[in-house]
């Protein structure tokens, strides 16, 4: 018998129309749930740009959120990526505080340059990821134990090492988390010239990257979006990028320098997420752990990596937060572990593992960036607003998983 | 309404979201016959036993169900469970780190009043409901300490201890080799003989065929025809799979010439012991080899060390202490790690995709590439356009049936699942392919392709191994089948020489060289 033996006709090829509607939004998977996401978060921009009068979007409010907030989207980045591989971290706060220490201490004791320093601090921050990642990956011991155990040493270390605080660092390096770029280029109508082109750039390099892609998948006829949705997509990344980049060249100093530490970090984080080897094996890992292994993946390396690599992301977060403080801190950093987890869950990472993104992540920071500026200019109690934050994490969670369940697993 | 009749679904109709997974089904059972339900998979079985047992509750289908002569309508499955139904699903629902007697009373607990359990009451129940079933533990071994053969049997006797009228029973022996299918299939019948209606979802119509009374055959989510097994022309099983896949099926395997090359793959002298008792030897000193072109079975019972022996050639991913030499091509070779197999040309596909073979919540695309993933990158860098490329190639080719290549592989069919597992390895190009149970929980004609597609790797130069638990399936399909037991290989038949009755017999060889 040579005829196959199909009861359900193939797709013949190219013939997109008969996609029904439901697979096809079927098909987009978790990207309906990424743009649930932004919808959530433009809202929430919304809602207190009314509650607070227009005051949420003053310039110097977006440029205080993305600075009070760089170090919960640093660190969420590390964190998505250990929570996709279906670990978890609890010892960034401290690594913060201790990293913090480090850098404080190597300036002020050992004077040592403020930007070896600073490398100093990073190769720190990989030494604590390789001592956790070794447990975890090697020894077999939950993440959870080793990095609990992890918060409570290094925590511990900070003290012996910092005392209370070390203050008195240079302004240089202090520049890192309060300055903006110089405005080398001028004024044009009181707005930042540097600003307007790094916006520009970005929204440059975003559409071509975008449409060079989508011409490539047309070349090898392969799936891809509807234009209409691509177009609206592009146009409303316009806008987005548009209206921050206006608002912050409006602001007093321009473009902060954390919002380029971090973009690039996004940026670089996104393309090892999404492009790389690496990153495949990390969401393959957490999607199917003995099936990766199976599959040839080094399960116990990339375990390795991955917490290695938020152990210098913590130390990148620790710089920021000492050149914001000013100093550093026996007690900084406290509570930054639930910051970057709630930010990550909020971004639609599953706990399970194996689902989640750096741009969800990124998303979720703001989100909660934005509650805790907009309550703080509507002088909500600090207490108030922990609860508050707590509550949208559940939300959060629940939406997202009542929405999976209304799309019906048989 | 015919009185004999203990259950009737009428005009059942269910949907999901974008599909009809059931269409206007009627099936009627009657009072005290087991009654079997065939149909491929995605048929519709699943979801039909899902409404009767009030897993779908009352409300979210269409039709009426009516049992003992009255209509019902369960809003869980704890209603269903006080009127005498009770559902075994193939994915047996025992906790694993409970006992026996634990597992049968669990959401029953014997109580001797305000919560607090009678531990005595408990284990003599649940002794009293072992013996009804023939199984000989004792009511405080925990459920993991046992097989899957013997979990089954728990499954009923805790289905006895609700007062079961009326039992369903989801591929209750999938899992199960032949002497386990065996024992259940009698126990059955000794519940048929207490009065006890059985339901019975299997894939097996040797078995349907020797224990069904009636059968109703499901097709595409609509009932096609209910068939008499006991009428006066007896049904054979070309009959039922006529009606399964709406044509006669003239062959079951497709024609096959072997044209057998240089020996790929020799393995000598292979010992494993156990993982975590390293005292217990799995495999012992099994000695296989396979050509270029030629597909070789292997046959044994459960237990036999099948699964053992090819995943540990294959990186070592089974067992500890392990002892042997493995040449390739006629150069030994070290395979120590997954990726050094994959190196060299090895590829083993699981028996049990859904745990260890796929990514469910990833892409067709993605697990398409996931063993092979350095032939798509340049510098770590993944060329996502040639991926596309490749995944389509392979949906086309192994006729994969999803919108795109995009879609979630936990959405598939086990049959389209089994191929995405295929394309995979197929696509990491090695010359040895190991294939554990290729069609395990998959129907008739998905079958039939995978036959197609081992044959024509095989016409390319590969060497295939297939582990089976259906004989007819290595008989059919295999050049030369190698049988174990016991973790030996007790005999190697070419296809010429090779029946069903010499391989039992190798297979059920014990340490001494007696038949057992």
């Amino acid at each position: 018998m040579s005829v196959d033996m199909n009861t359900a006709p193939t797709m013949p090829s190219g013939e997109r129309a008969r996609v029904s509607l439901a697979q096809r939004l079927s098909g987009l998977g978790g990207n309906a749930r990424q743009y649930g996401i932004f919808a959530a978060l433009v809202m929430i921009i919304l809602l207190f740009q009314v509650l607070t009068d227009g005051k949420l979007l003053l310039s110097n409010n977006v440029a205080a959120l993305f600075q009070q907030n760089a170090y919960v989207m640093i660190l969420a980045i590390g964190m998505v990526m250990v929570i996709v591989a279906g670990h978890i971290d609890l010892s960034v706060g401290s690594v913060v505080a201790f990293v913090g220490g480090v850098v404080a201490l190597s300036i002020r004791d050992f004077d040592v340059p403020w930007v070896a320093a600073i490398v100093i601090g990073l190769a720190v921050g990989a030494l604590v990821g390789a001592w956790q990642g070794f447990w975890v990956a090697y020894v077999g011991i939950p993440a959870f134990i080793v990095t609990l155990a992890g918060m409570l040493i290094f925590r511990g270390l900070t003290l012996v090492l910092v005392g209370e605080t070390i203050a008195g660092l240079p302004s240089q390096y202090i520049r890192i988390a309060k300055g903006s770029l110089p405005n080398v280029l001028g004024f044009v109508n009181n707005a930042d010239v540097v600003t307007l082109v790094i916006g520009t750039a970005a929204f440059a390099a975003l559409a071509f990257t975008q449409i060079r892609a989508r011409r490539s998948l047309r070349k090898h006829n392969l799936h891809m979006e509807a234009f209409g949705l691509f177009l609206t997509k592009l146009v409303l990344a316009a806008i987005g990028i548009g209206a921050v980049t206006i608002i912050l060249s409006l602001s007093a100093g321009g473009t902060p320098i954390v919002l380029v530490i971090v973009g690039v970090l996004v940026v670089a984080y996104s393309f090892l997420m999404g492009r790389t080897v690496f990153g495949r094996h990390i969401y393959a890992i957490g999607g199917n752990r003995p099936a990766a292994a199976l599959s040839g993946v080094n399960t116990k390396r990339v375990d390795f990596w991955i917490f290695v690599n938020i152990g210098v992301l913590a130390a990148v977060a620790g710089v920021v937060q000492t050149a914001r403080s000013g100093a550093a801190i026996a007690s900084a950093g406290q509570n930054y572990e639930l910051d970057a987890i709630a930010a990550c869950f909020i971004g639609g990472a599953a706990v399970t593992g194996g689902i989640g993104r750096i741009s969800g992540a990124i998303v979720g920071a703001l989100i909660m960036g934005v509650l805790n500026m907009g309550l703080s200019i509507m002088a909500v109690d600090p207490a108030w607003q922990q609860a508050i934050k707590g509550l949208v994490l559940l939300l959060a969670v629940a939406f997202d998983l009542v929405n999976k369940r209304r799309a019906g697993t048989r | 309404m015919d009185n004999d009749d203990i259950l009737q679904m009428r005009g059942i109709t269910k949907r999901f979201p974008g599909v009809i997974a059931l269409q206007d089904v009627n099936l009627s059972v009657r009072r005290g016959e087991i009654h079997a339900i065939c149909g491929e998979n995605g048929a519709g079985k699943s979801t039909l036993m899902k409404v009767l047992s009030g897993v779908y509750p009352h409300g979210t289908y269409e039709g009426d169900i009516v049992l003992d002569g009255g209509p019902v309508e369960f809003r869980g499955i704890r209603d269903s469970e006080a009127q005498g139904v009770v559902i075994i699903h193939q994915e047996l629902a025992l906790s694993p780190y409970l006992s026996i007697a634990e597992n049968i009373f669990l959401g029953n607990e014997q109580r001797s009043g305000r919560g607090v359990i009678d531990w005595n009451l408990t284990n003599s129940r649940a002794a009293d409901l072992l013996g009804q079933v023939g199984l000989a533990e004792r009511p405080d071994t925990k459920v993991i300490d046992i097989g899957v053969g013997k979990q089954q049997l728990v499954e009923i006797a805790k289905a006895l201890s609700k007062e079961v009228k009326l039992l369903i029973l989801d591929e209750p022996t999938a899992a199960l080799n032949d002497e386990d299918s065996a024992h259940l299939l009698g126990l059955i019948r000794g519940l048929r003989d207490r009065g006890i209606t059985s339901i019975i979802i299997s894939h097996k119509l040797n078995e349907i065929e020797s224990i069904a009374d009636r059968t109703t055959i499901i097709r595409d989510g609509r009932t096609i025809e209910t068939l008499d097994m006991r009428g006066e022309e007896p049904v054979s099983e070309e009959r039922i799979i006529r009606g399964m896949v709406g044509r006669p099926l003239d062959h079951r395997f497709p024609e096959h010439t072997p044209s057998i090359g240089e020996e790929v793959l020799r393995v000598e002298d292979w010992t494993v012991h156990h993982p975590i008792d390293q005292s217990r030897t799995v495999v012992a000193g099994a000695s296989i080899s396979v050509r270029r072109g030629e597909i070789v079975g292997l046959a044994g019972l459960m237990g036999a060390g099948r699964t053992e022996l090819a995943m540990s050639i294959f990186g070592r991913s089974y067992g500890s202490k392990i002892s042997g030499r493995v040449y390739k091509d006629g150069k030994q070779v070290q395979l120590n790690t997954v990726d050094q197999a994959i190196r060299h040309g090895i590829a083993y596909a699981t028996e049990d995709r859904k745990h260890y073979g796929l990514n469910l919540i990833d892409t067709i695309q993605h697990n398409i590439s996931a063993s092979a993933l350095g032939k798509l990158a340049r510098r770590g860098v993944v060329d996502r356009r040639q991926e596309g490329t490749v995944a389509e190639k392979y949906r086309k080719d192994l006729n994969i049936k999803a919108p795109t290549v995009q879609s979630l592989v936990g959405k598939l069919s086990g049959g389209n699942q089994q191929k995405v597992v295929l394309a995979k390895w197929i696509y990491a190009d090695p010359d040895v392919l190991i294939l554990d149970e290729p069609t395990r929980g998959i129907d008739v004609g998905a079958k039939y392709e995978i036959y197609t597609i081992i044959n024509q790797l095989a016409e390319q130069g590969k060497g295939v191994i297939v582990i089976s638990s259906e004989l007819p399936e290595l008989l059919g399909v295999c050049d030369r089948i190698y049988a174990l037991s016991q973790g030996r290989v007790t005999g190697e038949v070419t296809k010429a020489e090779a029946t069903q009755e010499r391989l039992m017999q190798y297979m059920t060889m014990e340490k001494d060289g007696s038949a057992r």
